[in-house]
């Protein structure tokens, strides 16, 4: 997979991709981490050829998808944010027709769909329509269905955006075990953890660009791991961020959410260490929390700003158009 | 792009490809059309209270005004304009379901398949057609229960049919256009009959159109619908059907009216002519706004 400075506009003045780049090995997950609006899901449909770049290259499984998006398809496979299954369909006839359009014959795309609706534990639901599904089935089947055509590179939109935690959880341990047979995945994803479980590799993408890439760990060491935010009242801060200093001299008062935050790089251990150095100084915190780092947390170190303010940064400036729609009905 | 080496030239998709593509989007068609409660009412009850309620209702006021070879029988008049009415309607479900398909995702997913890219249209038009075949021939039924008896001859009557299937498939490529530019499912079903009411009733298909004012039967008399209308008439109750006719003529204005009234191949071919301009038009057009919209 290669990306070289791709760029695509919507209207005059979305530049929803702004000079992409990005390259890594087959047989990896790779990560994409962004806030809505970032870029992820543009990309996705440039690299899936349902979007023409307006200028850069692109390369999916070595082929050039702007001159041979026939050839380029062959080998890809996207589930996408909106789980594109036929509610009117039984589960194994949409994984069956999917197949049939991979070019598969009947009777492969029929033992195909067989195998994948027992991988993704639908066998018992396979004869029933769609339309009977619960959300995290229907991104089961539209995950078998992306698959069916065995893909070398694996398109994962948004896979888990608008789940329950539960079927979250199974979708991920689907998705590990499924991409465990050595496809390339990229994944794109508004959650740190979901990228930190499943991809081997993470790119962070904000206003159309890359803006750092590394491994799970790589990017949360940049960020010293996890954070203890607290609110005290506005009188107490001064003598709170003083007493904290003690423990850490990062402890800083951050304006936007009006907390005070600072590293806990040992966790549970900091978080004792805090609650008795504010209980020595007589000081009583509003509430005291301790966070893993967050896709915000990620934003504010990378950027200086949060994920929730790109995202609000991003709608202002967003023409009222075919992407906003889509964005909307998303939700 | 300039130089033309093997690896430069993009991958095709072969005809047996594209075809078996068309067979696999048309057979997931249909099976929704049987499965959605909506579609499966609107393609058999609608129809048939149609012919129930129009037959019934305006059947007696109606029956004295129309050309004798009916034998009075508005049924043998109703029939063959219903069920042009009937195909203009259904074609409308064409718009709807390209629209439903792209609101929902599934022809993002459709396009990011190594298939042919004129399936997804030529897929849903065919399977439209066939659903209309399908109401066309359940009308047909309850049109004989009602008392429908053609006048002419059982091959005739199925070249009405056939006329009617053609001109049918044309109008779904109005649709998909249409469906694909205003492109969320709602505003199809306005869009959609907007431009088929008034064709359908500024037409032949319910009154004989010389009771309507001159500048309305001029329309009237021109527009597809009464040419196509006009064409099943003639096939499947003679020449006979087509004239001026005004209550109380005698015979010999009758036999003067026949000689004078638009022959039956005329109407026949002008339908199939309206059909082709339809498809020059519109099948292109149809293509190019897929792609400009899917892109």
């Amino acid at each position: 997979m290669r990306v070289e400075n791709v760029v695509k506009t919507f209207g005059e003045t979305v530049r929803a991709l702004d000079g992409v780049s990005l390259e890594f090995e087959p047989g990896i997950v790779y990560g994409l981490l962004g806030p809505n609006g970032a870029g992820k899901t543009t990309l996705i449909r440039v690299l899936t050829t349902l979007l023409k770049a307006d200028s850069g290259y692109a390369e999916v499984a070595g082929v050039d998808v702007r001159a041979d998006p026939v050839a380029a398809r062959t080998h890809i496979g996207l589930a996408g944010q909106f789980a594109a299954v036929d509610d009117y369909l039984t589960g194994r006839e949409n994984v069956e027709m999917v197949g049939r359009l991979y070019n598969l014959s009947a009777e492969e795309a029929k033992r195909r769909a067989g195998e994948l609706l027992e991988r993704i534990h639908l066998d018992d639901a396979a004869d029933r329509t769609v339309r009977t599904y619960s959300g995290g089935m229907r991104r089961r089947l539209d995950l078998a269905a992306s698959l069916v055509g065995r893909p070398q590179v694996l398109f994962l939109d948004e896979p888990t955006t608008g789940i329950d935690p539960q079927s979250r959880l199974d979708l991920w341990e689907l998705i590990r075990d499924l991409i465990a047979t050595g496809t390339t995945v990229l994944l794109t994803t508004q959650y740190l953890d979901e990228a930190d479980q499943l991809a081997n590799q993470i790119g962070v993408i904000d206003r159309g660009k890359l803006i750092a890439q590394g491994t799970g760990d790589g990017l949360k060491d940049r960020m010293g791991g996890s954070v203890i935010e607290l609110h005290v009242a506005d009188d107490e801060r001064d003598r709170t961020l003083e007493a904290l200093r003690a423990i850490s001299h990062e402890a800083s008062f951050e304006t936007a959410r009006k907390s005070i935050r600072l590293p806990a790089p040992d966790g549970s251990l900091t978080l004792l260490a805090v609650v008795r150095r504010l209980d020595e100084s007589g000081i009583t915190a509003q509430d005291v929390a301790l966070h893993k780092p967050t896709l915000d947390d990620v934003f504010l170190t990378l950027t200086g700003r949060g994920a929730a303010e790109a995202e609000a940064e991003r709608e202002s400036t967003k023409q009222p158009g075919r992407r906003g729609r889509r964005e909307r009905s998303a939700v | 792009m300039a130089t033309a080496t093997e690896a430069a030239r993009p991958s095709r998709i072969s005809p047996a490809h594209t075809i078996k593509d068309i067979a696999v989007i048309t057979k997931r068609n249909l099976l929704r059309n049987i499965r959605l409660p909506q579609l499966l009412i609107f393609a058999t009850v609608q129809p048939v209270m149609f012919l129930l309620l129009f037959n019934y209702v305006f059947g007696g006021a109606i029956g004295g005004a129309i050309p004798p070879i009916a034998q009075g029988e508005y049924i043998n008049w109703l029939l063959p304009g219903l069920l042009i009415q009937v195909a203009a309607f259904g074609a409308g479900q064409t718009a709807l379901g390209l629209t439903e398909d792209l609101s929902k995702g599934v022809i993002d997913r459709f396009r990011s398949l190594p298939m042919a890219r004129s399936a997804v249209l030529a897929g849903r038009t065919l399977s439209d057609v066939i659903r209309n075949g399908f109401v066309i021939g359940l009308m047909v039924v309850m049109g004989f229960l009602m008392g429908f008896r053609y006048q002419t001859n059982f091959l005739s009557f199925v070249a009405g049919l056939a006329v009617a299937m053609v001109f049918s498939y044309s109008l779904s490529w109005i649709m998909a256009t249409i469906g694909l530019a205003v492109k969320n499912p709602e505003a199809a079903q306005s869009a959609v009959f907007l431009p088929v009411f008034p064709l359908v009733f500024a037409s032949s298909v319910f009154v004989p159109t010389q009771t309507m004012p001159a500048w309305l039967q001029t329309f009237a008399e021109n527009q597809p619908i009464t040419v196509t209308v006009n064409a099943l008439r003639g096939l499947m109750l003679g020449r006979e059907a087509l004239i001026d006719y005004q209550p109380g003529m005698t015979a010999n204005q009758i036999t003067q009216a026949v000689a004078e009234a638009p022959t039956v191949e005329g109407q026949v071919l002008q339908s199939l002519g309206w059909a082709v301009a339809i498809m020059i038009v519109f099948v292109p057009l149809a293509i190019r706004v897929y792609r400009k919209t899917v892109s």
